[in-house]
């Protein structure tokens, strides 16, 4: 394991490392992005591999085009853009040429969220899960943590056909240690509790884990899972994670809806026994400018306001 | 440069591709007539005349590829594929029916022989340089052929990859454009004006061929042009007639998308007969 436990660490920063590695094995691996790598922390595999890293210069479309076309032919393409841009700017070429193509083409969305902070409304990725979750074929994976992205990365590279990986540049802090094995589809549970369960993603999932805290102080026991495969979603996972609690919360850094909270609610509106949800995320809204903490506090994504947020709805 | 004897033969070709086209899409249920037609001698020549390509082995590493960047202009190489057993001939009639192969946008999935999923305009020429980049790490001798429909220059991406593909001296790529002149709803140039279309692609770092898109002879020598030009890709626009060698659907934007009535069907199909009874023109 790299990272260790509490650890502050931008999960792009885990990409960047896990990139660089995979390209030392597997000379099958190119990498494209559109005039981004700082950012996207694709730059040390550009200096280290130039033969095999491709600045598509400000075109989102067609670089996953162009990616589509290297996994047609033999290579595993990265294809990187801010999470805003892949998917927003290429969302029609990810649907016809590599979804519904099945090219073996790794999709990167990166400086995900709100956490991207003072630019603002127009590269806040709210709605990029949205997007892909909708779409067949495709896996979606949002680690919670650098340790975790880390091994997905290898994970998307070993598994044959589209991927989707989202990350950002939030110091999250990391939650999981050396005996930590990433498996796609798996939801583990972080903390066990007994009244509510709270179902995080990304970075939400260390802020899940305060949530927790601040509601044990007040005298209710959260159980806590990560949920970082989005796509595909096993309901049986799902409704053993929440069955016999008061409430379901899902938490992620996204709008309310398209994301993790509507995955869940498809899953437990077809199950009489499953408890209601909240679904905790940005309320139908854009975003705005602001460092990372302070629109996390003024959407309401913050630890203590998440946790008056499920005290409310358990009533 | 291209015989007489060739000539000939592939002029043949080209009369049974229409042949099978028609017939393919029949009467009553609404094809793509019109860009289909016109790029019969484009796909003939392709196929027949300069890809290095085994049908026996459609999935043979080294192959030339062929990308249909105006996915609605895939029965023609439907029929293409078929006349070379890559399909079966008697899969045809099952074009855009219920779970055939034959889907009315190509599907690299369902298909064999067809390379990349397209039906959305603009995404193949990026698709192609993937290709042809893939192909340059890999040490592949593949060379990479895509054809373009003049009104999908429309989309904003075909620019793009026209930037990348010159930045990156994509010598193994060609482009063709099937210069009809007509889009889906009318004329191309009234919509967005495409003109002077080979300064564009000169000035986009091509190497740029003018050709009658009908004329074998041409876009034979055009193909073999493009072989020794270097770091820089191909681009060869070939002036053709929407609906070629129907009359009744020649120029007529109106056949881009229609069914066919039974004596209309009858009528194309005698055309196209008259003209494969015809003497070649060698």
């Amino acid at each position: 394991m790299k990272w260790a436990i509490g650890e502050r660490v931008e999960t792009r920063d885990a990409f960047g490392e896990a990139l660089l590695v995979l390209g030392r094995r597997r000379d099958d691996v190119v990498v494209l992005d559109a005039d981004l790598q700082r950012s996207n922390k694709t730059e040390t595999f550009r200096q280290a591999h130039p033969d095999r890293f491709f600045d598509m210069g400000i075109a989102e479309a067609d670089m996953v085009s162009t990616a589509a076309g290297m996994a047609a032919t033999g290579m595993t393409p990265f294809a990187n853009s801010f999470a805003m841009f892949v998917p927003g700017r290429a969302y029609d070429q990810i649907r016809l040429q590599v979804a519904y193509a099945r090219t073996n083409v790794k999709l990167v969305g990166g400086s995900a969220g709100l956490t991207i902070g003072p630019d603002g409304a127009t590269h806040q990725s709210l709605d990029d899960i949205a997007l892909v979750r909708q779409l067949p074929n495709l896996t979606v994976l949002v680690p919670a943590d650098a340790n975790e992205t880390y091994q997905a990365v290898f994970a998307a590279t070993e598994t044959e056909g589209p991927f989707y990986l989202r990350v950002g540049r939030y110091p999250t802090p990391v939650i999981f240690g050396p005996d930590y094995r990433f498996e796609i589809g798996a939801i583990q549970e972080l903390r066990a509790g007994g009244d509510v369960a709270l179902l995080a993603t990304g970075i939400m999932a260390a802020k899940a884990i305060e949530v927790a805290e601040l509601l044990a102080s007040r005298g209710l026991s959260a159980a806590v899972s990560n949920v970082s495969t989005i796509k595909p979603m096993d309901p049986e996972r799902v409704l053993d994670a929440v069955s016999g609690k008061r409430l379901a919360v899902t938490m992620e850094e996204h709008s309310i809806i398209g994301g993790l909270g509507s995955a869940v609610a498809e899953i437990v509106a077809a199950d009489a026994a499953a408890p209601p949800l909240l679904r905790i995320g940005v309320k139908d809204r854009f975003g705005e400018s602001g460092t990372a903490d302070e629109l996390l506090e003024a959407y309401g994504l913050a630890p203590p306001s998440m946790a008056d947020a499920v005290l409310e709805a358990v009533g | 440069m291209i015989d007489n004897g060739r000539l000939g033969d592939l002029e043949a070709v080209a009369r049974e591709m229409r042949y099978h086209l028609i017939t393919m899409m029949g009467a009553d249920k609404p094809h793509h007539f019109g860009g289909s037609l016109s790029s019969v001698e484009l796909v003939t020549a392709l196929y027949f005349y300069k890809m290095r390509y085994d049908p026996a082995n459609p999935e043979w590493d080294g192959r030339d590829r062929f990308v249909m960047s105006k996915g609605h202009s895939v029965p023609t190489q439907y029929a293409a594929l078929a006349m070379l057993g890559v399909i079966p001939m008697v899969e045809l009639p099952n074009l855009k029916r219920l779970g055939s192969i034959l889907q009315g946008h190509p599907n690299a999935c369902t298909t064999p022989g067809i390379e990349a999923c397209t039906g959305s305009l603009g995404q193949g020429l990026s698709f192609a340089n993937g290709i042809a980049l893939a192909a340059r790490i890999r040490g592949l001798p593949s060379r990479v052929y895509v054809l373009l429909g003049d009104g999908e220059l429309q989309e904003g991406q075909v620019w793009e990859a026209a930037m990348g593909a010159a930045t990156h001296g994509l010598d193994s790529l060609v482009a063709l454009i099937d210069r009809n002149r007509l889009k889906s709803q009318g004329d191309v140039d009234e919509a967005k004006r495409l003109e002077p279309l080979e300064e564009k692609w000169r000035a986009f770092g091509w190497h740029v061929i003018g050709v009658d898109g009908h004329d074998l002879r041409q876009i034979c020598g055009a193909l073999d042009e493009a072989e020794g030009v270097r770091e820089r890709p191909t681009v060869i626009i070939a002036q053709t007639v929407k609906g070629k060698g129907v009359p009744f659907m020649e120029g007529q934007f109106q056949f881009h998308n229609a069914a066919i009535s039974q004596e209309q069907l009858q009528l194309a199909v005698e055309s196209v007969k008259a003209s494969m009874g015809e003497e070649t023109s060698a």
